[in-house]
């Protein structure tokens, strides 16, 4: 048997070059968290000079040379780099790459992935691409600085970009192998008796993203390498005729349409937003059903919710383009798409609220992030319904108000569902619990920091002031009203940084220190809870689990236990 | 794979000679359809037409999608009916602007 | 380790996990070049009338005729080759995967001499838009032929080993293997007439 030889495994094959789901798993987390604290860390510097406009940051000001002032450029690039290192580099990585790698596996009863060997491939590329995003920062031209969105013409000719593109190409290629590898293992290796719609709700969050990312990103690397070509081959694929650059004519055949760009983007970048969100409400009702200790409500309206969202998320892109020029055919049409696919959100988030309603709920910290993730993911949900009328958009697009919309969903939304994660499953991973009472001081006041960053950015763009302005809008006049609340959201970012230090402290302690656990710390129903803790090597289970049951069998009247595994087997 | 007999393959390789015919075939008259003189709405969809027989030729045997399992054909519609969304909404988009005058 | 259904089909879906891996790869493949034909048409749409045709005169039609039979034929003898292991027959699957390679590289001769000509002549890809999706188009289909180059090299050559030790196994691969090719035969199906005949 093949198996022999692992006893052998030497450190490298071991830890850094592994092909165990849990070791890549962890390494996505690990590599993906300390992407999330740098994409914070440029946040924190842009919104010093958001605050303070044109005084100089203080100890990293000595980096940004110009007397420590933050020049537009570098403001764009720091921009620019949070947007991307936040959303690629850290969010889809740690709710694809990491929960999903180390407990879809495990969930299903499997004992690795289809494709061990891909699942390495993916987690390396995602590696190189980051390594290409940070260096950017380092090469003469610095980073890419026309936003995560690229558009071109700025795009075709400013600085960064190409990195960006490079960069890109291997992130892109690590999400394909990456999904591919999900939708096959989902589909081929559930244990016996694990039929569909026995399922936890988090692996079929983590399959309808998979199949988000497998047809939707490929558009995105196609208009990637158009880009690319713009910038080193001359052409013109996104370049108009008649281009005036710094008052000189550009040298290229022109022909090009920007519009092409956003087309080809959106049509990835909408789906993306889904592929943030998925991962989040499949922790979450996890999370939920465990912590009330009743079946998730409506658990077949979740699934043909979150297909029927998959869908639609493929042909509601072009609300993003609202103000390009375009007609009333094709406004009425992406509007129509968008006010339908609110639907399957709501149906989601409602089923989610309601599974709370007569349960025993047990207010530990894992629940207290998935509890919040409700409320915020709906204030971030509603706040997106103007934007999705034409209208309306008209008003708001390219405003802090549709940066508030987002950062609510993803912010105080995804995030807070992935923390809620990292609670409910460090002991499967480590074996010890975190700690609580350090669990409540990072949950409390990152609770209220988040909306105090994000709230007054709903004023600040109903009052018109854009985003992207590297001085928050102090040159206009209609955003002097609301300047006043810059210092303020800025001192409550930094205030949110200093929430995580309990969080960081935790996991350093509790790997060590933190209270032992057996298998099944929380009394979940689920697969990956009669796995060993940390389940084994390679192989996960001791036996193949057979499942006999649904995935929340919580509570069911008449039983001794409040909570009966998806294992044990129906008597008679 | 182990429910073919030699039989099974010596009559798919059969299909395989056919289909390699018709491909040669079909290139040759799409090639030639390309010196008639037609408007470039007819040209575009008779070298579309002739490219799709090929393609479907490709697929059906080559690939061996007439004889695959369920799921690979509901995978691939899905995914052909996203390829058309991509191949028509933005050709649309070019037809349909505001009115700025 | 074993992962389960790698050689054996699993009963409810019928199919090996690498079977279903590729597909799930060409669907993303399918995604990948319908984005780039997409912004064939967006160009062709957005250009003066008549453009693209008048631009396209410049390419040249026989030549590649003889590249879209090169690549049906490889086709071909790809199949041929997984049948004949079908069949037990090692030496013709050797035969028909080297001529396999072969017409990938007669293909990428072809183009070889294609590009240089216009180059030759002063036509890059900044020269207009036409010349500009056709680079790419065509330049990233060859790069798909490379990559099937090496890996049908690779089963031509030192993987080929496999038959010896595990021969149901081989035969997927080679099956795998011969999806992918199939669809890069399929590409150009595509897009000799788009961007030769129209």
């Amino acid at each position: 048997m093949s198996n022999d030889h692992h006893h052998e495994e030497g450190f490298w094959r071991k830890y850094i070059f592994s092909v165990d789901h849990k070791v890549i798993g962890l390494q996505y987390g690990i590599t993906s968290m300390l992407f999330l604290l740098f994409g914070f860390c440029l946040m924190l510097i842009m919104r010093w000079q958001l605050a303070y406009p044109e005084e100089a940051v203080p100890i990293v000001g000595k980096l940004l040379g110009d007397g420590g002032i933050l020049l537009p450029e570098i403001y764009n690039s720091l921009g620019a780099m949070h947007g991307t290192i936040m959303i690629f580099l850290g969010i889809v990585p740690l709710g694809v790459g990491a929960f999903g790698n180390y407990f879809v596996p495990l969930q299903i009863g499997a004992p690795d992935m289809a494709f061990p060997k891909l699942n390495m491939a993916s987690y390396w590329s995602y590696f190189v691409g980051g390594v290409i995003m940070l260096t950017s920062f380092f090469s003469p031209e610095g980073a890419a600085r026309s936003g995560w969105t690229s558009y071109p013409p700025l795009a075709d000719i400013e600085v960064g970009q190409t990195f960006w593109l490079i960069g890109m190409l291997f992130l892109i290629t690590s999400s394909l192998l990456g999904s591919i590898n999900f939708i096959t293992t989902i589909i081929q290796l559930r244990a016996p008796g694990l039929t569909w719609m026995r399922l936890p709700f988090f692996v079929w969050s983590q399959f309808v993203t998979s199949f988000l990312l497998v047809l939707a990103f490929p558009p995105l690397e196609a208009a990637a390498v158009l880009q690319l070509m713009d910038r080193v081959a001359g052409t013109s694929f996104f370049l108009p005729s008649g281009l005036v650059v710094s008052g000189e004519l550009l040298n290229v055949s022109g022909g090009g349409s920007p519009l092409l760009w956003q087309h080809l983007f959106w049509f990835l970048a909408h789906p993306e937003v889904y592929v943030l969100i998925l991962p989040a409400m499949g922790i979450v009702a996890e999370v939920i059903a465990n912590n009330s200790r009743k079946p998730l409500w409506g658990y077949k309206s979740l699934v043909y919710a979150v297909i029927f969202l998959g869908f639609m998320s493929f042909i509601v892109w072009a609300h993003h383009m609202f103000i390009t020029g375009m007609g009333s055919a094709m406004s009425a049409f992406f509007q129509t798409t968008t006010m339908i696919i609110s639907i399957p959100s709501v149906i989601i988030l409602s089923a989610l609220f309601i599974s709370l309603w007569g349960g025993s709920i047990r207010f530990n910290t894992p629940m207290l992030f998935a509890l919040a993730f409700l409320p915020m993911f709906g204030i971030g949900g509603l706040t997106g319904l103007p934007l999705g009328l034409a209208a309306a958009d008209i008003h708001l697009h390219d405003t802090y108000y549709v940066i508030g919309h987002f950062h609510y969903i993803v912010a105080p939304g995804t995030i807070f569902a992935l923390f809620a994660g990292i609670y409910y499953w460090f002991p499967k991973i480590t074996g010890r619990k975190l700690n609580e009472g350090l669990g409540k001081l990072h949950f409390w006041p990152s609770l209220i920091f988040m909306n105090l960053i994000f709230m007054p950015m709903m004023i600040q763009g109903l009052a018109g002031v854009s985003r992207r302005l590297w001085d928050g809008g102090l040159q206009y006049a209609h955003a002097s009203g609301t300047l006043q609340l810059n210092e303020f959201m800025s001192v409550s970012a930094w205030l949110l940084g200093l929430a995580q230090i309990p969080f960081i402290i935790n996991i350093f302690y509790s790997m060590k220190n933190g209270e032992k656990t057996d298998k099944n710390p929380w009394h979940s129903t689920t697969l990956e809870w009669t796995a060993p803790s940390p389940p084994l090597p390679h192989v996960n289970f001791e036996v193949i689990p057979e499942v006999h049951r649904d995935p929340y069998e919580y509570s069911i009247p008449g039983r001794k236990r409040d909570y009966t595994p998806q294992t044990e087997p129906k008597k008679g | 794979m182990s429910e073919h007999s030699m039989d099974d393959i010596k009559s798919h390789v059969k299909v395989y000679m056919l289909v390699f015919a018709a491909l040669a075939v079909l290139t040759m008259v799409t090639v030639a359809a390309s010196y008639l003189n037609l408007s470039t709405g007819e040209a575009i969809f008779l070298a579309l037409s002739i490219a799709s027989i090929k393609g479907s030729l490709v697929v059906s045997y080559f690939m061996h999608l007439i004889s695959e399992k369920a799921l690979i054909t509901w995978i691939l519609m899905l995914t052909l009916a996203f390829f058309f969304v991509l191949m028509f909404i933005p050709t649309i988009s070019f037809f349909d602007w505001v009115n700025i005058s | 380790m074993e992962i389960p259904f790698t050689v054996k089909e699993r009963p409810d879906t019928g199919l090996i996990n690498s079977k279903l891996g590729i597909w799930l790869f060409l669907a993303s493949e399918v995604m990948l070049f319908g984005g780039l034909f997409s912004a064939y048409v967006f160009l062709r749409i957005g250009a003066p009338a008549g453009a693209f045709h008048e631009w396209g005169q410049e390419l040249n039609i026989p030549l590649a005729t003889l590249n879209t039979l090169i690549l049906i034929s490889s086709s071909v003898t790809m199949v041929m080759s997984w049948a004949s292991l079908k069949m037990d027959d090692f030496k013709k699957y050797k035969l028909y995967m080297g001529l396999t390679l072969l017409c990938a590289l007669g293909f990428l001769v072809i183009k070889y001499f294609e590009y240089t000509t216009k180059f030759h002549h002063g036509i890059f890809p900044g020269t207009n838009t036409f010349m500009a999706i056709y680079f790419t188009l065509t330049g990233l289909h060859g790069l798909h032929i490379i990559g099937g180059m090496i890996v049908n090299g690779y089963f031509f050559g030192p993987g080929s080993k496999m038959w010896s030790t595990e021969p149901e196994h081989f035969t997927n691969r080679i099956e795998i293997a011969g999806l992918y090719w199939h669809f890069v035969d399929l590409v150009w199906i595509f897009l000799f007439p788009v961007l030769y005949l129209l």
